[in-house]
């Protein structure tokens, strides 16, 4: 023990740390501040040194060549001991680093936290956010597989909107004309160099204002943030009713950081890496390219957006989120901190999570593209087919050939980018359906050049039978009125 | 302590003679190190921006093929290897295109990329359609928008017949910025079963 303390004796004789270590552990803060609320910074932090140690282990096999990369993953998969482990603690340390960072975005916004004095801590918070996002998609390019090739097509397409210059752009992003060597090589240099550095400094400075500032005190209804006197009632509550650090707040940083970690192991273990998926060689078309979990949101956005406002909105609402997060501290630097009195960020948080928390979900089952096997893969329910005639029959083979089960469900299975077609009959009647069959509108196309006149006819038969037993198919009104007063005796109608 | 004394002791006018020296000097070190540092950085930007190029610089006449491999009135994937390209692309030199015979000399050469965000669609020659398994871009035959949120139509190459073989003007990924010849959205039914 003796020797122990010799040996940190020296070292710190000439390290000269412990002073400044030891101010930084005993520093005191506000009391109600050692909340199981304040650790989502600290847990955040582990992550990012957790990504490192697991991307500096899984770079010391990975080629970052666009012929070889792959390879290379499979052979971490499948030949390496552990190599499969490593990818896996890699991908979902990358997602728990995404959610803790918005988790911890989301409580220091509802704290208040960002109001005078630590307007700039929360600005480098906006660009670290930035930066755990552009890792995420890094990241994702560097798992050179088939969602990787498309996702960066996804990303030039996007760049090359931007006017004038995003043609040269779109080079300086793929590194020349086409997704390739050079496009892999950069994100590499990006992934692994310009944005952890990058990142590690602005993590650096985050901290430093976190411990020099003080942590934002629990926030109480009333209590307003003013220029003039924050500073000094902030010390009250720290020098006069505040509690040391460590261990007091510590503890539950480490004891949450630990448990992160730990799921980040169990999730890893149990469901595994992330692919690679197929290979990524751009002449296989057969593919349904999907963007990871925390970019989905943006997939659903682009798929509902009208055309016309597509190239506006993803060009400038970006630029507009960032500088909304970037004026919050100057725009709210003082009054209230609590959420008892900030209704309106209240709403914001609920209406940003509840809008982020749809289109993610609906980005899971894609409603709006159409299932490329559908047509062959999902049969037409054969209860729809009972005692039906042979033109009916015909009708159920065309509208299986001519993909139309690609984007209309029948019996729950099937594309969802147009309405299911169950009851398709209680809605349309024989005229209206031959007339969207052959001219398309309200985003179907028109099939009048690819049906001739004997399948439109089966085709139509066909969707005609498709309602419930207990509803009635649509019927023209004048061509009922017709059928009913042939029908219906002479001196009953004069009545 | 004895340094304090030192300066203490010195007279008050040289102390200033001596920083301003200094503080002129460390003033011409910076100047210095910007110099050094815009003489080095400049050249390095043109490093950087190297990939950037004009679109004609990448693109050349590349062979699908002889022409018969093309029938008549039928759509065909065909692919190539770009014609830019480093030793270490791999897959990812390979390029795919969709060729469209309408007669024996006349053709339609579609990139595979969707026109909305460059994902790859898919032909289905019962329907006659192409289908985007992205976003639910759909297009013609005639690669004319069918529906969907792509604004126009497919991206095509320009091509020509050399010696019976199909040629087309190719090398780099068909985007908004470099093949945007035409938005036609009031043309969006393609030539449907109005226009004749």
């Amino acid at each position: 023990m003796r020797r122990i303390k010799e040996v940190y004796d020296w070292l710190d004789h000439r390290l000269q740390l412990s002073g400044p270590i030891e101010e930084v552990v005993q520093h005191p803060v506000p009391r109600n501040t050692a909340s199981w609320w304040y650790v989502f910074g600290s847990a955040a932090f582990t992550l990012l040194l957790l990504q490192i140690v697991t991307g500096i282990l899984l770079a010391i096999v990975y080629v970052p060549s666009a012929g070889e990369a792959w390879n290379s993953l499979n052979v971490l998969n499948h030949q390496l001991q552990l190599g499969w482990f490593l990818r896996a603690m890699h991908g979902w340390g990358s997602d728990f680093m995404v959610a803790v960072v918005l988790v911890h975005m989301a409580q220091v916004f509802m704290f208040g936290a960002y109001k005078y004095p630590r307007e700039l801590t929360w600005i480098l918070g906006v660009f670290l956010l930035l930066m755990t996002l552009g890792m995420a998609f890094t990241g994702q390019v560097l798992r050179f597989d088939q969602d990787a090739y498309w996702g960066l097509g996804i990303g030039a397409s996007i760049t090359s909107r931007i006017p004038f210059i995003g043609g040269s752009l779109v080079h300086l992003l793929l590194g020349g004309p086409i997704i390739a060597g050079a496009t892999l090589s950069r994100f590499f240099a990006l992934h692994v160099f310009v944005i952890p550095g990058t990142m590690l400094l602005f993590a650096g400075l985050h901290v430093w204002m976190v411990l020099k500032l003080g942590i934002n005190e629990w926030p109480m209804p009333g209590r307003i943030v003013r220029r003039s006197t924050y500073l000094q009632e902030y010390h009250k509550l720290t020098h006069e009713e505040g509690v040391p650090f460590v261990p007091v707040a510590f503890w539950k940083d480490a004891v949450f950081s630990g448990a992160i970690i730990a799921a980040v192991a169990v999730c890893a273990f149990v469901f595994g890496p992330y692919g690679p998926s197929g290979q990524p060689d751009p002449t296989i078309i057969q593919t349904v390219p999907k963007p990871d979990f925390f970019f989905l949101w943006i997939y659903a956005a682009l798929a509902y957006l009208p055309p016309a406002m597509e190239t506006p909105f993803i060009l400038i609402v970006p630029v507009l989120g960032i500088a909304v997060l970037l004026a919050l501290p100057f725009y709210a630097s003082e009054g209230e901190k609590s959420w008892h009195r900030r209704p309106v960020a209240v709403l914001v948080l609920c209406t940003v999570a509840i809008s982020w928390g749809v289109l993610t979900h609906l980005a899971t089952f894609t409603p709006w593209s159409p299932h490329m096997d559908a047509w062959s893969g999902d049969p037409v329910p054969p209860r729809y087919l009972h005692s039906a005639t042979p033109l009916v029959r015909q009708g159920a083979v065309i509208f299986q050939s001519k993909q139309c089960r690609n984007c209309h469900a029948v019996g729950g299975v099937g594309g969802q980018r147009g309405p299911a077609l169950d009851s398709i009959a209680t809605r349309m009647n024989e005229d209206q359906m031959i007339r969207q069959v052959l001219q398309g509108g309200g985003n179907m196309p028109a099939y009048g050049k690819n049906l001739s006149p004997a399948e439109v006819t089966a085709l139509v038969s066909f969707l005609e039978t498709l309602h419930p037993l207990n509803e009635m198919p649509a019927v023209d009104a004048s061509r009922k009125e017709v059928q009913t007063s042939q029908a219906v005796p002479e001196p009953e109608l004069k009545k | 302590m004895s340094s304090e004394t030192v300066t203490k002791n010195e007279p008050q006018d040289e102390e200033k003679l001596t920083v301003s020296r200094r503080w002129l000097l460390l003033k011409l070190g910076i100047a210095f190190n910007g110099a050094v540092g815009l003489a080095l950085v400049t050249p390095v930007i043109r490093y950087l921006l190297s990939p950037v190029k004009r679109d004609a610089s990448y693109k050349s006449w590349i062979g699908l093929g002889p022409v018969e491999d093309f029938p008549l009135g039928e759509t065909r994937l065909a692919t190539y290897v770009n014609p830019f390209r480093r030793p270490w692309d791999g897959q990812t030199a390979g390029v795919a295109c969709y060729v469209r015979r309408t007669s024996a000399q006349q053709f339609q050469v579609f990139a595979v990329n969707c026109a909305h965000l460059g994902c790859p669609v898919r032909w289905f020659p019962q329907s006659q359609l192409f289908m985007c398994p992205c976003h639910g871009g759909a297009y013609y035959a005639d690669g004319s928008r069918a529906s969907g949120p792509p604004e126009r139509g497919l991206f095509t190459y320009d091509y020509k017949i050399v010696n019976g073989q199909l040629q087309i003007d190719a090398g780099q990924m068909p985007t908004l910025s470099n093949s945007a010849k035409l938005v036609n959205i009031s043309n969006a039914k393609g030539d449907g079963p109005c226009a004749g």
